[in-house]
Protein backbone atom coordinates (compact mmCIF):
# COMPACT_ATOMS: atom_id res chain seq x y z
CA UNK A 1 0.00 0.00 0.00
CA UNK A 2 3.19 2.35 0.66
CA UNK A 3 4.05 1.81 -2.75
CA UNK A 4 1.18 2.43 -4.12
CA UNK A 5 0.58 5.30 -2.11
CA UNK A 6 3.49 6.74 -3.05
CA UNK A 7 3.10 6.63 -6.92
CA UNK A 8 -0.30 8.11 -6.20
CA UNK A 9 1.45 11.00 -4.89
CA UNK A 10 3.74 11.30 -7.46
CA UNK A 11 1.19 11.19 -10.12
CA UNK A 12 -0.98 13.75 -8.88
CA UNK A 13 -0.30 17.26 -10.44
CA UNK A 14 -1.44 19.10 -7.79
CA UNK A 15 1.18 17.70 -5.69
CA UNK A 16 3.76 18.97 -8.57
CA UNK A 17 2.11 22.22 -8.30
CA UNK A 18 2.64 22.41 -4.78
CA UNK A 19 6.13 22.27 -5.06
CA UNK A 20 6.40 24.50 -7.81
CA UNK A 21 4.66 27.20 -5.89
CA UNK A 22 7.35 26.82 -3.07
CA UNK A 23 9.77 27.19 -5.41
CA UNK A 24 8.52 30.12 -7.01
CA UNK A 25 8.66 32.52 -3.79
CA UNK A 26 11.93 32.39 -2.86
CA UNK A 27 12.90 32.44 -6.66
CA UNK A 28 10.63 35.89 -7.10
CA UNK A 29 12.42 36.98 -4.03
CA UNK A 30 15.96 36.63 -5.04
CA UNK A 31 15.59 38.50 -8.52
CA UNK A 32 14.28 41.33 -7.06
CA UNK A 33 16.75 41.56 -4.47
CA UNK A 34 19.64 40.55 -6.83
CA UNK A 35 18.23 43.79 -9.04
CA UNK A 36 17.50 46.45 -6.53
CA UNK A 37 20.37 45.21 -4.45
CA UNK A 38 17.62 46.57 -1.17
CA UNK A 39 18.13 43.95 1.38
CA UNK A 40 16.34 44.58 4.35
CA UNK A 41 18.49 46.35 7.25
CA UNK A 42 19.85 43.51 9.72
CA UNK A 43 17.52 42.87 12.78
CA UNK A 44 14.34 43.36 10.10
CA UNK A 45 12.66 41.13 7.62
CA UNK A 46 12.66 37.45 6.89
CA UNK A 47 15.59 35.80 8.32
CA UNK A 48 18.78 36.02 6.57
CA UNK A 49 17.44 38.24 4.27
CA UNK A 50 20.39 40.54 5.15
CA UNK A 51 22.86 38.71 4.43
CA UNK A 52 22.48 36.57 1.51
CA UNK A 53 23.52 39.71 -0.80
CA UNK A 54 27.12 38.88 0.18
CA UNK A 55 26.98 35.16 0.30
CA UNK A 56 24.26 33.60 -2.11
CA UNK A 57 25.35 30.42 -0.57
CA UNK A 58 23.12 31.07 2.70
CA UNK A 59 20.10 32.01 0.53
CA UNK A 60 18.56 28.05 1.05
CA UNK A 61 18.00 29.35 5.12
CA UNK A 62 16.41 32.92 3.60
CA UNK A 63 14.20 31.18 1.56
CA UNK A 64 13.03 28.00 4.23
CA UNK A 65 12.27 31.29 6.63
CA UNK A 66 10.44 32.28 3.74
CA UNK A 67 7.64 29.94 3.02
CA UNK A 68 7.69 28.72 6.69
CA UNK A 69 5.18 31.05 8.23
CA UNK A 70 2.23 30.47 5.26
CA UNK A 71 3.35 28.77 2.10
CA UNK A 72 4.68 24.90 3.54
CA UNK A 73 1.65 24.81 5.95
CA UNK A 74 -0.77 25.68 3.30
CA UNK A 75 0.95 23.00 1.05
CA UNK A 76 0.99 20.44 3.80
CA UNK A 77 -2.86 21.17 4.75
CA UNK A 78 -4.00 20.33 1.42
CA UNK A 79 -1.94 17.48 0.53
CA UNK A 80 -2.86 15.82 4.16
CA UNK A 81 -6.02 16.92 4.56
CA UNK A 82 -6.77 15.12 0.80
CA UNK A 83 -5.29 11.97 2.48
CA UNK A 84 -8.40 9.97 3.97
CA UNK A 85 -10.78 12.61 2.88
CA UNK A 86 -10.01 12.83 -0.74
CA UNK A 87 -9.99 9.08 -1.05
CA UNK A 88 -13.67 9.00 0.69
CA UNK A 89 -15.06 11.83 -1.83
CA UNK A 90 -13.72 9.93 -4.92
CA UNK A 91 -15.20 6.54 -3.58
CA UNK A 92 -11.79 4.65 -3.39
CA UNK A 93 -12.12 4.55 -0.11
CA UNK A 94 -14.86 1.98 0.28
CA UNK A 95 -12.66 0.48 -2.84
CA UNK A 96 -9.55 0.43 -0.96
CA UNK A 97 -11.12 -0.94 2.15
CA UNK A 98 -12.44 -3.93 0.64
CA UNK A 99 -9.44 -4.56 -1.60
CA UNK A 100 -8.37 -4.99 1.35
CA UNK A 101 -5.91 -2.70 2.74
CA UNK A 102 -6.06 -2.66 6.47
CA UNK A 103 -7.43 0.44 8.39
CA UNK A 104 -4.34 0.85 9.63
CA UNK A 105 -1.89 -0.10 6.80
CA UNK A 106 -3.67 2.72 5.03
CA UNK A 107 -3.34 5.41 7.58
CA UNK A 108 0.54 4.64 8.11
CA UNK A 109 0.94 4.59 3.74
CA UNK A 110 -0.99 8.18 4.58
CA UNK A 111 1.47 9.08 6.85
CA UNK A 112 4.49 7.83 5.17
CA UNK A 113 3.47 9.29 1.45
CA UNK A 114 2.58 13.23 3.59
CA UNK A 115 6.27 12.59 4.91
CA UNK A 116 7.75 12.01 1.69
CA UNK A 117 5.60 14.95 0.46
CA UNK A 118 7.20 17.11 2.91
CA UNK A 119 10.44 16.29 2.80
CA UNK A 120 10.69 16.57 -0.42
CA UNK A 121 9.08 19.92 -0.50
CA UNK A 122 12.02 21.12 1.83
CA UNK A 123 14.53 19.38 0.19
CA UNK A 124 13.39 21.16 -3.56
CA UNK A 125 13.26 24.70 -1.68
CA UNK A 126 16.60 24.26 -0.71
CA UNK A 127 17.91 23.15 -3.56
CA UNK A 128 16.40 25.85 -6.03
CA UNK A 129 17.20 28.28 -3.56
CA UNK A 130 20.98 27.18 -3.33
CA UNK A 131 20.98 27.21 -7.33
CA UNK A 132 18.68 31.21 -7.43
CA UNK A 133 21.14 32.01 -4.95
CA UNK A 134 24.55 31.37 -6.26
CA UNK A 135 23.16 32.13 -9.24
CA UNK A 136 22.02 35.86 -8.42
CA UNK A 137 24.47 36.85 -5.21
CA UNK A 138 27.23 35.20 -6.06
CA UNK A 139 29.18 33.43 -3.47
CA UNK A 140 30.89 35.41 -0.53
CA UNK A 141 34.54 37.01 -0.19
CA UNK A 142 37.21 34.07 -0.62
CA UNK A 143 34.54 31.47 -1.67
CA UNK A 144 34.67 29.90 -5.14
CA UNK A 145 32.01 28.67 -6.85
CA UNK A 146 31.26 24.97 -6.46
CA UNK A 147 31.69 25.83 -2.74
CA UNK A 148 35.09 25.58 -1.81
CA UNK A 149 35.46 28.87 0.60
CA UNK A 150 34.01 29.63 3.64
CA UNK A 151 30.37 31.35 4.80
CA UNK A 152 29.70 33.71 7.36
CA UNK A 153 27.59 32.23 10.18
CA UNK A 154 24.80 34.22 12.33
CA UNK A 155 27.88 34.82 14.94
CA UNK A 156 29.74 35.69 12.87
CA UNK A 157 32.71 33.36 12.37
CA UNK A 158 32.87 31.03 9.56
CA UNK A 159 31.54 27.67 8.62
CA UNK A 160 33.45 25.82 6.10
CA UNK A 161 31.26 23.83 3.37
CA UNK A 162 31.25 20.38 4.83
CA UNK A 163 29.48 22.73 7.85
CA UNK A 164 27.12 24.24 5.91
CA UNK A 165 25.61 21.03 4.02
CA UNK A 166 25.65 19.56 7.67
CA UNK A 167 23.86 22.18 8.77
CA UNK A 168 21.28 22.35 6.22
CA UNK A 169 20.47 18.89 6.26
CA UNK A 170 19.42 19.37 9.64
CA UNK A 171 17.32 22.44 8.85
CA UNK A 172 15.93 20.10 5.79
CA UNK A 173 15.13 17.10 8.20
CA UNK A 174 13.85 19.60 11.40
CA UNK A 175 11.55 21.33 8.85
CA UNK A 176 10.52 18.31 7.21
CA UNK A 177 9.36 17.22 11.11
CA UNK A 178 7.33 20.82 12.05
CA UNK A 179 5.18 19.95 8.43
CA UNK A 180 4.71 16.54 9.49
CA UNK A 181 3.47 17.41 12.93
CA UNK A 182 0.75 19.34 10.18
CA UNK A 183 0.24 16.41 7.96
CA UNK A 184 -0.48 14.20 11.06
CA UNK A 185 -3.08 16.89 12.34
CA UNK A 186 -4.49 16.68 8.72
CA UNK A 187 -4.77 13.01 8.51
CA UNK A 188 -7.01 12.94 11.87
CA UNK A 189 -9.28 15.89 10.49
CA UNK A 190 -9.51 14.02 7.18
CA UNK A 191 -10.61 10.90 8.99
CA UNK A 192 -13.43 12.98 10.56
CA UNK A 193 -15.17 14.53 7.59
CA UNK A 194 -15.52 13.18 3.67
CA UNK A 195 -14.49 16.38 2.54
CA UNK A 196 -10.96 17.51 1.32
CA UNK A 197 -11.17 20.97 2.16
CA UNK A 198 -12.87 21.25 5.59
CA UNK A 199 -10.12 18.89 7.13
CA UNK A 200 -7.48 21.89 5.22
CA UNK A 201 -8.87 24.07 6.67
CA UNK A 202 -9.03 22.59 10.14
CA UNK A 203 -5.28 22.07 9.73
CA UNK A 204 -4.36 25.87 8.57
CA UNK A 205 -7.24 26.65 11.88
CA UNK A 206 -4.61 25.32 14.24
CA UNK A 207 -1.79 26.84 12.61
CA UNK A 208 -3.13 30.22 13.12
CA UNK A 209 -4.71 29.57 16.98
CA UNK A 210 -1.15 28.55 17.46
CA UNK A 211 0.30 31.49 15.97
CA UNK A 212 -2.49 34.03 17.48
CA UNK A 213 -1.56 32.19 20.93
CA UNK A 214 1.87 32.51 20.73
CA UNK A 215 2.58 36.23 21.99
CA UNK A 216 0.22 36.16 24.54
CA UNK A 217 1.67 36.09 28.09
CA UNK A 218 -1.71 34.59 29.45
CA UNK A 219 -0.75 31.56 27.41
CA UNK A 220 3.08 31.30 29.00
CA UNK A 221 1.74 27.71 30.49
CA UNK A 222 1.05 26.36 27.31
CA UNK A 223 3.49 28.17 25.20
CA UNK A 224 5.69 24.85 24.32
CA UNK A 225 3.11 22.77 23.43
CA UNK A 226 2.44 25.04 20.52
CA UNK A 227 3.64 23.20 17.64
CA UNK A 228 4.75 26.47 16.34
CA UNK A 229 6.60 27.51 18.55
CA UNK A 230 9.03 25.76 17.40
CA UNK A 231 9.26 26.33 13.89
CA UNK A 232 11.83 29.04 14.24
CA UNK A 233 14.13 27.24 16.19
CA UNK A 234 16.82 25.66 13.30
CA UNK A 235 18.28 29.52 13.03
CA UNK A 236 19.92 27.93 15.66
CA UNK A 237 21.83 25.50 13.72
CA UNK A 238 23.19 28.32 12.18
CA UNK A 239 24.95 29.76 15.10
CA UNK A 240 28.73 28.90 16.44
CA UNK A 241 28.69 26.29 17.56
CA UNK A 242 24.99 25.61 17.17
CA UNK A 243 22.35 25.81 19.67
CA UNK A 244 21.05 22.36 20.22
CA UNK A 245 18.40 22.68 22.88
CA UNK A 246 15.82 24.72 21.27
CA UNK A 247 16.10 22.04 18.37
CA UNK A 248 15.77 19.31 21.13
CA UNK A 249 12.77 20.65 22.50
CA UNK A 250 11.11 21.61 19.39
CA UNK A 251 11.72 17.96 18.15
CA UNK A 252 10.00 16.75 21.17
CA UNK A 253 7.86 18.57 20.77
CA UNK A 254 6.70 17.82 17.19
CA UNK A 255 6.76 14.07 17.64
CA UNK A 256 4.54 14.55 20.83
CA UNK A 257 1.68 15.96 18.40
CA UNK A 258 2.29 13.54 15.61
CA UNK A 259 1.99 10.38 17.81
CA UNK A 260 -1.00 12.38 19.51
CA UNK A 261 -2.81 12.94 15.94
CA UNK A 262 -1.76 10.24 14.17
CA UNK A 263 -3.03 8.16 17.82
CA UNK A 264 -6.35 9.56 17.05
CA UNK A 265 -6.40 9.57 13.43
CA UNK A 266 -6.16 5.59 14.07
CA UNK A 267 -8.82 5.60 16.69
CA UNK A 268 -11.07 7.48 15.13
CA UNK A 269 -10.97 5.43 11.92
CA UNK A 270 -10.34 1.79 13.28
CA UNK A 271 -14.01 1.49 14.28
CA UNK A 272 -15.46 4.09 11.59
CA UNK A 273 -18.46 3.14 9.22
CA UNK A 274 -17.32 3.79 6.07
CA UNK A 275 -20.40 4.83 3.96
CA UNK A 276 -19.02 7.31 1.14
CA UNK B 1 -26.34 -25.32 -6.70
CA UNK B 2 -25.23 -27.00 -3.39
CA UNK B 3 -22.93 -26.63 -0.66
CA UNK B 4 -22.34 -24.27 2.45
CA UNK B 5 -23.80 -20.81 2.61
CA UNK B 6 -21.20 -18.39 1.07
CA UNK B 7 -22.78 -16.22 3.12
CA UNK B 8 -25.04 -16.10 6.54
CA UNK B 9 -26.22 -13.55 8.45
CA UNK B 10 -27.62 -13.89 11.63
CA UNK B 11 -29.88 -11.29 13.46
CA UNK B 12 -27.68 -8.53 11.83
CA UNK B 13 -28.91 -5.16 12.31
CA UNK B 14 -27.61 -1.68 11.90
CA UNK B 15 -28.81 2.04 13.52
CA UNK B 16 -27.85 5.11 12.31
CA UNK B 17 -29.10 7.37 15.01
CA UNK B 18 -32.62 6.55 15.43
CA UNK B 19 -32.62 4.98 11.87
CA UNK B 20 -32.72 1.54 11.78
CA UNK B 21 -31.24 0.66 8.83
CA UNK B 22 -30.74 -2.99 8.33
CA UNK B 23 -33.58 -4.61 11.00
CA UNK B 24 -32.67 -7.95 11.96
CA UNK B 25 -31.68 -9.98 8.75
CA UNK B 26 -31.37 -13.37 8.46
CA UNK B 27 -29.79 -14.32 5.22
CA UNK B 28 -28.36 -17.10 3.80
CA UNK B 29 -26.71 -17.65 0.12
CA UNK B 30 -25.89 -21.20 -1.14
CA UNK B 31 -22.66 -21.27 -2.69
CA UNK B 32 -22.95 -21.36 -6.91
CA UNK B 33 -25.92 -19.05 -7.12
CA UNK B 34 -26.65 -16.16 -8.65
CA UNK B 35 -28.56 -14.18 -5.77
CA UNK B 36 -30.28 -11.07 -6.55
CA UNK B 37 -31.15 -8.48 -3.18
CA UNK B 38 -33.93 -6.67 -4.40
CA UNK B 39 -35.61 -3.73 -2.71
CA UNK B 40 -37.06 0.09 -3.02
CA UNK B 41 -34.36 2.68 -2.47
CA UNK B 42 -33.27 3.15 0.88
CA UNK B 43 -34.45 -0.40 2.58
CA UNK B 44 -31.13 -1.70 2.99
CA UNK B 45 -29.47 -3.22 0.79
CA UNK B 46 -26.39 -1.25 0.22
CA UNK B 47 -25.74 -1.10 3.92
CA UNK B 48 -26.16 -4.70 4.13
CA UNK B 49 -23.35 -5.31 1.06
CA UNK B 50 -21.55 -2.61 3.59
CA UNK B 51 -21.80 -4.50 6.51
CA UNK B 52 -20.44 -7.76 4.68
CA UNK B 53 -17.98 -6.53 3.33
CA UNK B 54 -16.64 -4.51 6.66
CA UNK B 55 -17.15 -1.37 5.73
CA UNK B 56 -20.00 -0.74 8.04
CA UNK B 57 -19.91 -2.23 11.39
CA UNK B 58 -22.76 -3.89 12.39
CA UNK B 59 -25.12 -2.60 15.62
CA UNK B 60 -25.94 -6.26 16.51
CA UNK B 61 -26.25 -9.76 15.06
CA UNK B 62 -23.31 -11.39 13.17
CA UNK B 63 -22.10 -12.35 9.46
CA UNK B 64 -20.08 -14.89 8.27
CA UNK B 65 -18.34 -14.76 4.15
CA UNK B 66 -17.02 -17.40 3.05
CA UNK B 67 -17.34 -19.16 6.01
CA UNK B 68 -15.36 -16.85 8.20
CA UNK B 69 -16.73 -14.39 10.20
CA UNK B 70 -16.73 -10.93 9.28
CA UNK B 71 -15.06 -8.26 9.65
CA UNK B 72 -13.14 -9.81 12.21
CA UNK B 73 -11.31 -12.12 9.41
CA UNK B 74 -11.63 -9.44 6.56
CA UNK B 75 -7.95 -10.16 5.83
CA UNK B 76 -8.69 -13.82 4.42
CA UNK B 77 -12.14 -13.33 3.41
CA UNK B 78 -11.79 -10.21 1.29
CA UNK B 79 -9.00 -10.96 -1.03
CA UNK B 80 -11.76 -13.65 -2.41
CA UNK B 81 -14.34 -10.99 -3.09
CA UNK B 82 -15.11 -9.13 -5.80
CA UNK B 83 -16.94 -6.13 -5.17
CA UNK B 84 -18.63 -3.21 -6.90
CA UNK B 85 -20.48 -0.95 -4.10
CA UNK B 86 -22.53 1.81 -4.74
CA UNK B 87 -20.87 2.80 -8.06
CA UNK B 88 -17.80 2.45 -9.63
CA UNK B 89 -14.99 4.69 -8.44
CA UNK B 90 -11.48 5.35 -9.78
CA UNK B 91 -8.80 7.48 -9.49
CA UNK B 92 -9.70 10.48 -12.08
CA UNK B 93 -6.32 11.27 -12.81
CA UNK B 94 -5.31 7.63 -13.68
CA UNK B 95 -5.76 5.89 -16.75
CA UNK B 96 -8.08 2.50 -16.32
CA UNK B 97 -4.97 0.35 -16.51
CA UNK B 98 -2.79 2.50 -14.22
CA UNK B 99 -5.91 2.27 -12.09
CA UNK B 100 -6.14 -1.35 -11.94
CA UNK B 101 -2.62 -1.63 -11.19
CA UNK B 102 -2.20 0.37 -8.48
CA UNK B 103 -5.34 -1.36 -6.71
CA UNK B 104 -3.85 -4.48 -7.07
CA UNK B 105 -0.88 -3.71 -5.64
CA UNK B 106 -2.46 -2.02 -2.78
CA UNK B 107 -3.36 -5.01 -0.75
CA UNK B 108 -2.40 -9.17 -0.47
CA UNK B 109 -3.63 -11.79 -3.21
CA UNK B 110 -2.19 -10.64 -5.90
CA UNK B 111 0.69 -11.95 -7.17
CA UNK B 112 3.23 -8.72 -8.82
CA UNK B 113 4.62 -11.52 -11.70
CA UNK B 114 0.78 -11.91 -13.31
CA UNK B 115 -0.46 -8.88 -12.66
CA UNK B 116 0.09 -7.43 -16.07
CA UNK B 117 -1.49 -10.59 -17.71
CA UNK B 118 -4.77 -10.33 -15.04
CA UNK B 119 -5.13 -6.85 -15.77
CA UNK B 120 -5.15 -7.13 -19.52
CA UNK B 121 -7.40 -9.96 -19.08
CA UNK B 122 -9.85 -8.32 -16.99
CA UNK B 123 -9.92 -5.61 -19.14
CA UNK B 124 -10.78 -7.67 -21.88
CA UNK B 125 -13.50 -9.66 -20.31
CA UNK B 126 -15.52 -6.55 -19.41
CA UNK B 127 -14.87 -5.02 -23.27
CA UNK B 128 -12.05 -2.59 -22.33
CA UNK B 129 -9.16 -4.28 -23.87
CA UNK B 130 -8.35 -1.26 -26.44
CA UNK B 131 -8.83 1.57 -23.71
CA UNK B 132 -5.98 4.03 -24.19
CA UNK B 133 -3.88 5.88 -21.76
CA UNK B 134 -6.86 8.61 -21.28
CA UNK B 135 -7.10 9.34 -17.97
CA UNK B 136 -10.50 7.90 -15.82
CA UNK B 137 -11.63 11.06 -15.63
CA UNK B 138 -12.64 11.14 -19.52
CA UNK B 139 -14.47 7.86 -19.57
CA UNK B 140 -17.90 7.80 -20.12
CA UNK B 141 -20.43 5.92 -17.13
CA UNK B 142 -20.71 2.86 -19.43
CA UNK B 143 -16.61 3.21 -19.45
CA UNK B 144 -16.33 3.36 -15.63
CA UNK B 145 -19.06 0.59 -14.85
CA UNK B 146 -16.92 -1.76 -16.83
CA UNK B 147 -13.95 -0.94 -15.32
CA UNK B 148 -15.36 -1.08 -11.73
CA UNK B 149 -16.43 -4.94 -13.12
CA UNK B 150 -13.21 -5.50 -14.44
CA UNK B 151 -11.86 -4.22 -10.80
CA UNK B 152 -14.25 -6.93 -9.26
CA UNK B 153 -12.65 -9.88 -11.43
CA UNK B 154 -9.05 -8.87 -11.21
CA UNK B 155 -8.01 -12.06 -8.43
CA UNK B 156 -10.82 -14.65 -10.07
CA UNK B 157 -12.99 -14.07 -6.56
CA UNK B 158 -15.38 -16.72 -5.56
CA UNK B 159 -17.88 -14.33 -4.46
CA UNK B 160 -19.15 -11.51 -6.67
CA UNK B 161 -20.83 -8.41 -4.77
CA UNK B 162 -21.96 -6.69 -7.22
CA UNK B 163 -24.47 -3.41 -6.35
CA UNK B 164 -26.43 -2.41 -9.62
CA UNK B 165 -23.91 -3.75 -11.78
CA UNK B 166 -25.62 -2.56 -15.04
CA UNK B 167 -26.36 0.59 -13.85
CA UNK B 168 -25.05 3.64 -17.00
CA UNK B 169 -24.71 0.21 -19.51
CA UNK B 170 -27.01 0.66 -23.03
CA UNK B 171 -28.86 -2.18 -23.99
CA UNK B 172 -25.83 -4.01 -25.49
CA UNK B 173 -23.42 -3.51 -22.53
CA UNK B 174 -26.13 -4.88 -20.37
CA UNK B 175 -26.80 -8.19 -22.83
CA UNK B 176 -22.96 -8.34 -22.13
CA UNK B 177 -22.30 -8.02 -18.62
CA UNK B 178 -25.09 -10.43 -18.19
CA UNK B 179 -23.77 -13.23 -20.28
CA UNK B 180 -20.54 -12.45 -18.84
CA UNK B 181 -22.16 -12.85 -14.86
CA UNK B 182 -23.66 -16.27 -16.19
CA UNK B 183 -20.39 -17.62 -17.43
CA UNK B 184 -18.69 -16.58 -14.22
CA UNK B 185 -21.20 -18.11 -12.06
CA UNK B 186 -21.32 -21.49 -14.62
CA UNK B 187 -17.70 -21.30 -13.45
CA UNK B 188 -17.97 -21.68 -10.20
CA UNK B 189 -18.42 -17.84 -8.53
CA UNK B 190 -21.05 -17.28 -6.56
CA UNK B 191 -22.87 -13.62 -7.52
CA UNK B 192 -24.99 -11.87 -5.52
CA UNK B 193 -25.91 -8.50 -7.29
CA UNK B 194 -28.96 -5.77 -5.86
CA UNK B 195 -30.79 -3.95 -7.94
CA UNK B 196 -34.15 -2.24 -8.44
CA UNK B 197 -33.88 -3.38 -12.06
CA UNK B 198 -36.78 -6.13 -11.37
CA UNK B 199 -36.70 -7.42 -15.25
CA UNK B 200 -32.71 -7.44 -15.15
CA UNK B 201 -32.90 -10.07 -11.64
CA UNK B 202 -35.53 -11.74 -13.17
CA UNK B 203 -34.04 -12.99 -16.33
CA UNK B 204 -30.01 -13.10 -14.66
CA UNK B 205 -30.69 -14.72 -10.77
CA UNK B 206 -31.79 -18.16 -10.32
CA UNK B 207 -32.95 -16.72 -6.31
CA UNK B 208 -33.81 -13.48 -5.25
CA UNK B 209 -33.90 -11.75 -1.35
CA UNK B 210 -36.41 -8.76 -1.36
CA UNK B 211 -35.73 -5.99 1.22
CA UNK B 212 -38.01 -4.01 2.46
CA UNK B 213 -37.33 -1.02 5.33
CA UNK B 214 -34.87 -2.57 6.86
CA UNK B 215 -35.86 -5.88 6.74
CA UNK B 216 -36.00 -9.22 4.70
CA UNK B 217 -39.03 -9.66 3.55
CA UNK B 218 -38.70 -12.70 1.22
CA UNK B 219 -36.19 -14.99 -0.02
CA UNK B 220 -36.28 -17.87 -2.28
CA UNK B 221 -35.41 -19.41 -5.48
CA UNK B 222 -36.97 -17.48 -8.67
CA UNK B 223 -38.74 -20.83 -9.99
CA UNK B 224 -40.24 -21.42 -6.88
CA UNK B 225 -42.03 -17.59 -6.67
CA UNK B 226 -42.54 -17.51 -10.27
CA UNK B 227 -44.96 -21.12 -9.78
CA UNK B 228 -47.63 -20.81 -12.00
CA UNK B 229 -50.50 -19.77 -9.56
CA UNK B 230 -53.54 -22.49 -10.29
CA UNK B 231 -54.89 -20.03 -13.00
CA UNK B 232 -55.26 -20.16 -16.78
CA UNK B 233 -55.16 -17.33 -18.72
CA UNK B 234 -56.91 -17.53 -22.38
CA UNK B 235 -57.31 -15.53 -24.81
CA UNK B 236 -60.35 -15.86 -27.63
CA UNK B 237 -61.92 -14.14 -30.27
CA UNK B 238 -65.24 -15.48 -28.58
CA UNK B 239 -65.36 -14.57 -25.08
CA UNK B 240 -68.83 -14.49 -24.57
CA UNK B 241 -69.27 -18.73 -25.67
CA UNK B 242 -66.44 -19.45 -23.42
CA UNK B 243 -68.03 -17.28 -20.60
CA UNK B 244 -70.85 -19.32 -21.23
CA UNK B 245 -68.99 -22.79 -21.57
CA UNK B 246 -66.92 -21.80 -18.52
CA UNK B 247 -69.42 -20.14 -15.94
CA UNK B 248 -67.78 -20.18 -12.21
CA UNK B 249 -64.30 -21.21 -13.62
CA UNK B 250 -64.10 -17.54 -14.26
CA UNK B 251 -62.13 -15.35 -11.73
CA UNK B 252 -61.91 -12.48 -14.00
CA UNK B 253 -62.46 -11.06 -17.95
CA UNK B 254 -61.16 -8.61 -19.55
CA UNK B 255 -62.08 -8.48 -22.80
CA UNK B 256 -60.97 -11.22 -24.83
CA UNK B 257 -58.67 -12.23 -21.86
CA UNK B 258 -60.27 -14.68 -19.52
CA UNK B 259 -58.04 -16.02 -16.16
CA UNK B 260 -60.04 -19.15 -15.62
CA UNK B 261 -59.16 -21.84 -12.43
CA UNK B 262 -57.30 -24.91 -13.21
CA UNK B 263 -53.97 -26.34 -13.70
CA UNK B 264 -53.89 -28.05 -16.74
CA UNK B 265 -53.75 -25.88 -20.27
CA UNK B 266 -54.70 -29.14 -22.35
CA UNK B 267 -57.58 -30.12 -20.75
CA UNK B 268 -58.62 -26.75 -21.11
CA UNK B 269 -57.79 -26.51 -24.81
CA UNK B 270 -59.61 -29.64 -25.84
CA UNK B 271 -62.51 -28.58 -23.68
CA UNK B 272 -62.82 -25.15 -25.68
CA UNK B 273 -62.24 -26.83 -28.74
CA UNK B 274 -64.29 -29.48 -28.45
CA UNK B 275 -67.05 -27.21 -27.70
CA UNK B 276 -66.47 -25.04 -30.66
CA UNK B 277 -64.66 -21.68 -29.09
CA UNK B 278 -61.99 -20.87 -30.97
CA UNK B 279 -58.65 -19.90 -29.00
CA UNK B 280 -55.82 -17.76 -29.84
CA UNK B 281 -53.81 -17.88 -26.73
CA UNK B 282 -53.50 -20.15 -23.94
CA UNK B 283 -50.98 -20.60 -20.75
CA UNK B 284 -50.22 -20.68 -16.98
CA UNK B 285 -50.75 -18.17 -15.13
CA UNK B 286 -47.47 -17.42 -13.32
CA UNK B 287 -46.53 -14.24 -11.30
CA UNK B 288 -43.95 -11.63 -12.72
CA UNK B 289 -41.40 -11.10 -10.29
CA UNK B 290 -42.96 -7.05 -9.92
CA UNK B 291 -45.61 -8.92 -8.79
CA UNK B 292 -44.02 -10.60 -5.91
CA UNK B 293 -41.83 -7.58 -5.12
CA UNK B 294 -44.82 -5.60 -5.03
CA UNK B 295 -46.83 -7.52 -3.17
CA UNK B 296 -43.99 -7.81 -0.41
CA UNK B 297 -42.90 -4.39 -0.09
CA UNK B 298 -44.59 -1.48 1.30
CA UNK B 299 -45.09 1.56 -0.53
CA UNK B 300 -41.68 2.63 1.85
CA UNK B 301 -38.57 3.80 -0.16
CA UNK B 302 -37.96 7.82 -0.92
CA UNK B 303 -41.23 8.57 -0.62
CA UNK B 304 -42.55 11.37 2.30
CA UNK B 305 -45.89 10.61 3.11
CA UNK B 306 -46.06 10.65 6.51
CA UNK B 307 -46.95 7.00 7.19
CA UNK B 308 -44.63 6.88 10.35
CA UNK B 309 -40.76 5.86 10.49
CA UNK B 310 -39.80 2.86 8.01
CA UNK B 311 -42.18 4.08 5.19
CA UNK B 312 -41.12 7.27 4.42
CA UNK B 313 -37.39 6.85 5.39
CA UNK B 314 -35.08 9.20 3.31
CA UNK B 315 -33.47 7.12 0.44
Amino acid sequence: MIGTELALMLRRRRVWLCWALLCLLPTVVAVLLATTRLAPPPGSGGAFLSAVLSDGQLFPAAALALVLPVFLPITVAIVSGDAVAGEASAGMLRYLLVRPVGRLRLLVAKLVSVAAFTLLAVVFVTVTSYVVGVLAFGVGPGAEIGGAGTITSLSGATLTPLQLVGRTAGTVGYLALCMLTLGAVGIFFSTLTDSPLAAALGVLAVVVTSAALQPLDAAEAVRTFLPTQHWLAWIDLFRDPPLLDAVRTGVEVQLGWIVVAFGAAWANFTTKDVTS
Amino acid sequence: MSGRPVISTAGLTKRFGRVVAVDHVDLDVPAGVRFGLLGPNGSGKTTLVRMLLGLVHATSGGATVLGEPMPRRASTVLPQVGALVEGPAAWGHLSGRANLRLLDAAGPGGRRRTRRARVADALERVGLGGIDRRPVRAYSLGMRQRLGIAAALLRAPRLLLLDEPTNGLDPRGIHEIRDLLVALNEAGTTVVLSSHLLAEVEVLCTRVGVMDAGRLVLADDLDALRAPTGRIRVRTPDPGAALALLDGRVEAHDGGMLTVRGDDPAELNAMLVGAGVPVDALDRERRTLEEVVLEVTGSGSDRFDGRGPGTGRHA
